[in-house]
């Protein structure tokens, strides 16, 4: 690492500390946010939304862990495009801080994709009779999970901070790319995935009729999860762009 | 008026290890340089950078007045390197490693100009044996014809003595003076105290990433040079 | 010197310039003068593809002594083929319902084994900077080393598909599965070499390089199997052509980013 960059790094560290006050304010917002949107979708999802007509018993019951699904599934998203869009900046400005970004928000995405998937087989027991189907979606975002798990491990096996960045960044671009390919090769391969929200396919199992009440708390998860996204994002970028810090400090003092 | 090699305040660091600390050397065209230094000072890592295989973290580096940043990957052929490694391949036969070099040269007709190397470094005799049969020496004499091979102006060979018998080194030592006075850069590291005053025109002492001692060979006498090799490993 | 440096660059036929030809070295060496060096340069596409050339030479000569890649991957792909053929014996009903996906899980096992040795080859005997410092952009490492990785794998089918239909007694041998291994295997090895040369001076890079692509392989796996079982189950092109789509989509996006991003591969080292 250059002694440029330590020096550009150690004015960033202090322009951040001068505005310090308003930043953790704006985090501590963001935070309660999130903290108020998941309690909110909890609630939501068991006692405001109304239950779905056309279903009974277990079904019935388990239907409503729909809201939790839809939530982790619009908050992976994100964090997998904000990765991507981590990745490419990276690439092009060489500037560490993206790489930082990127891998902060893969490591969230994993942990909210895998929120997907689980919360998808736990519904699939009662509505297909089974914890585990090649339904694409179920299929894409558990290979996308594992595909940014590879990239944890690969980052972890390189010890140059640059090569890591640079590599990871590679990486994740080729990760995101896939991801509409091997969705689109695995729903043409079979589909029993329940269509939701529009009902032109014949074929699906355990679709239900969407109420207003339903809507509305499928919007309150999309929003519950993309704050509790933000909020786990700057927290870990944080945590990164000081630990980068601490090293450089660390190699300064060595050498 | 710019030397045929340029090294300014060159700063190179691999993890924690600050490796070349503000290097500054300069070679110039019919020069001989010779590096000295313990292990792990830094002359591999010098090598390495001047070659453009490794990018100075700060510094600058400029071959005839032309930097990588500028000229681009064509700057690439001013420069031939013999490695630690041999950079050759042992499935292949000397010709057909030189071949292969000579195309991703743009060589045309390089037939010709294979043999010639070949002769030069009396290998021409076991032309059709695999790499892989051949002795340490015999292997570092083709390391040296594959660099070379394009003719380039700039020269840096990493311990191009290792593993060579006295005849192969004295060989090795009128090839040096051949090429060096066809107006070439040659740079060179080796461990050989006599060896290196013999064969440079001037002897830089590299100690900890800085170039601490440098001197003419015309003015340094032999027990001269082994002082200031001691008296640079010593702690300050 | 500077002067002469700028006309350097400008026509760049400079290494017979600067230095004249080296007399011979010992006395017992050739009398007659060393023959001038001429090169080409800044050829174009034309000299870009020669080199490509003449690495996918390289790799082929060098394997075809050794035959350390080909032989290791055609071994471990018709031992795989056995495998599989003694595992479902018994269970499946009807072999042609496993074939199709055993020849392409065959593929892309097998496939690691060479790709695993493009580059750790070179790492391991340390010639990689000789390419590295070659006056060229890297992308032509990248396209020689693909297109011998390609014709490698290439060849380890020509074995392994007579192998199932010994085994298995499905014949697999025919057009479309033919057009559709050419694809998937082009697309296989554009994202593999690129990983390959990614993973190759990184710690366990012989476990990492499965980990990484093999997840990135799921569509080509997916439209493989698929087109093959349509195939063997005498479907008509109309059934199964959007697979052949797949699979060209795959190579033309990943063949083009390796290509733009594997000049950054060695930038920091």
């Amino acid at each position: 690492m250059s002694s440029v960059s330590t020096s550009q790094s150690r004015a960033g560290a202090q322009s951040k500390t001068g505005r310090s006050g308003v930043w953790d304010i704006l985090i501590l917002i963001i935070n309660i946010a999130a903290t108020i949107g998941m309690v909110a979708l909890v609630w939501a999802s068991l006692v405001y939304a109304k239950p779905a007509t056309n279903l009974a018993g277990d079904e019935q019951l388990a239907q409503r862990i729909f809201y939790i699904h839809m939530g982790c599934n619009v908050g992976a998203l994100i964090a997998f495009i904000v990765s991507l869009t981590g990745s490419v900046l990276y690439l092009i400005t060489r500037n560490l801080r993206w790489d930082r970004m990127s891998q902060a928000s893969i490591e969230i995405g994993i942990i909210i994709g895998l929120g997907t998937v689980i919360t998808g087989s736990i519904w699939a027991k009662p509505t297909w009779n089974t914890f585990w189907t090649w339904d694409p979606r179920l299929t894409t975002a558990t290979i996308t999970v594992l595909v940014y798990v590879a990239y944890v491990l690969f980052r972890n096996g390189i010890d140059n901070r640059r090569t890591r960045a640079l590599f990871g960044s590679i990486y994740a671009l080729f990760a995101f790319l896939t991801i509409p390919l091997t969705y689109y090769s695995a729903r043409w391969f079979r589909s029993i995935h329940p269509v939701v929200f529009s009902g032109d396919n014949a074929d699906a199992q355990g679709g239900f009729a969407v109420g207003s009440t339903m809507m509305q708390t499928v919007a309150v998860g999309a929003i519950a999860f993309t704050l509790l996204f933000i909020a786990l994002l700057i927290a870990r970028w944080r945590q990164l762009s000081m630990e980068d810090q601490l090293f450089e400090l660390r190699e300064d003092l060595e050498s | 008026m710019s030397e045929l090699i340029e090294i300014r305040k060159v700063y190179k660091r691999y993890g924690r290890k600050s490796v070349l600390r503000g290097v500054n050397l300069s070679v110039g065209a019919g020069e001989v340089v010779v590096l000295l230094g313990a292990n792990g000072a830094g002359k591999t890592t010098l090598l390495r950078t001047v070659s453009g295989l490794s990018k100075p973290d700060r510094g600058e580096i400029q071959l005839g007045g032309a930097s990588f940043s500028t000229a681009g990957y064509e700057l690439r052929r001013y420069i031939g390197l013999v490695s630690h490694t041999s950079l050759l391949y042992d499935n292949l036969s000397a010709p057909e490693n030189l071949n292969f070099f000579a195309r991703l040269y743009d060589m045309q007709a390089p037939a010709e100009r294979i043999e010639w190397t070949l002769q030069a470094v009396d290998l021409w005799r076991r032309r059709r044996d695999l790499v892989r049969t051949y002795s340490r020496g015999m292997v570092q004499r083709l390391a040296i014809a594959r660099a070379i091979l394009h003719n380039p102006p700039v020269l840096l060979l990493d311990e191009p003595d290792t593993g060579l018998d006295q005849e192969s080194a004295e060989m090795l030592h009128q090839l040096i003076r051949k090429l060096g006075a066809d107006e070439r850069a040659i740079l060179l590291t080796t461990h050989n105290l006599e060896r290196a005053l013999a064969w440079a025109d001037r002897v830089c002492l590299l100690v900890d990433g800085r170039i601490v001692f440098s001197e003419k060979t015309a003015n340094l006498t032999g027990d001269e040079l082994r002082r200031q090799y001691r008296e640079a490993g010593r702690p300050a | 010197m500077n002067n002469r440096v700028q006309e350097m660059n400008e026509d760049l036929v400079m290494p017979g310039e600067v230095a004249a030809a080296p007399e011979t070295v010992r006395n017992a060496g050739p009398a007659a003068p060393s023959p001038s060096v001429q090169m080409r340069t800044n050829g174009g596409l034309g000299a870009y593809m020669r080199k490509v050339r003449a690495i996918t030479r390289k790799e082929l000569q060098a394997e075809w002594r050794a035959k350390e890649v080909f032989s290791t991957m055609t071994i471990f792909g018709i031992l795989a083929v056995l495998v599989f053929g003694m595992a479902f014996d018994l269970r499946v009903p009807k072999s042609d319902m496993v074939a199709p996906g055993v020849l392409w899980v065959v593929l892309l096992f097998a496939g690691v084994l060479g790709l695993n040795r493009s580059f750790g080859a070179e790492v391991d005997r340390g010639s990689l900077p000789a390419l590295l410092l070659a006056p060229m952009d890297r992308s032509a490492i990248y396209f020689g080393k693909m297109i011998a990785n390609l014709i490698f794998m290439l060849a380890m089918l020509a074995l392994v598909l007579p192998t199932i239909l010994i085994i298995f007694d499905v014949n697999m041998i025919k057009t479309w599965i033919l057009v559709a291994l050419l694809l998937g295997v082009l697309g296989y090895v554009a994202v593999g070499t690129l990983f390959a040369a990614m993973t190759a001076s990184v710690r366990a890079r012989e476990s990492m390089l499965p980990i990484l692509l093999l997840p990135l392989m799921v569509p080509i796996f997916v439209a493989g199997v698929a087109l093959t079982a349509a195939v063997v189950d005498g479907r008509t092109l109309g059934d199964f052509w959007r697979w052949l789509g797949v699979l060209s989509a795959y190579d033309l996006i990943f063949v083009t980013i390796a290509f733009i991003v594997f000049d950054m591969i060695w930038q920091e080292s």
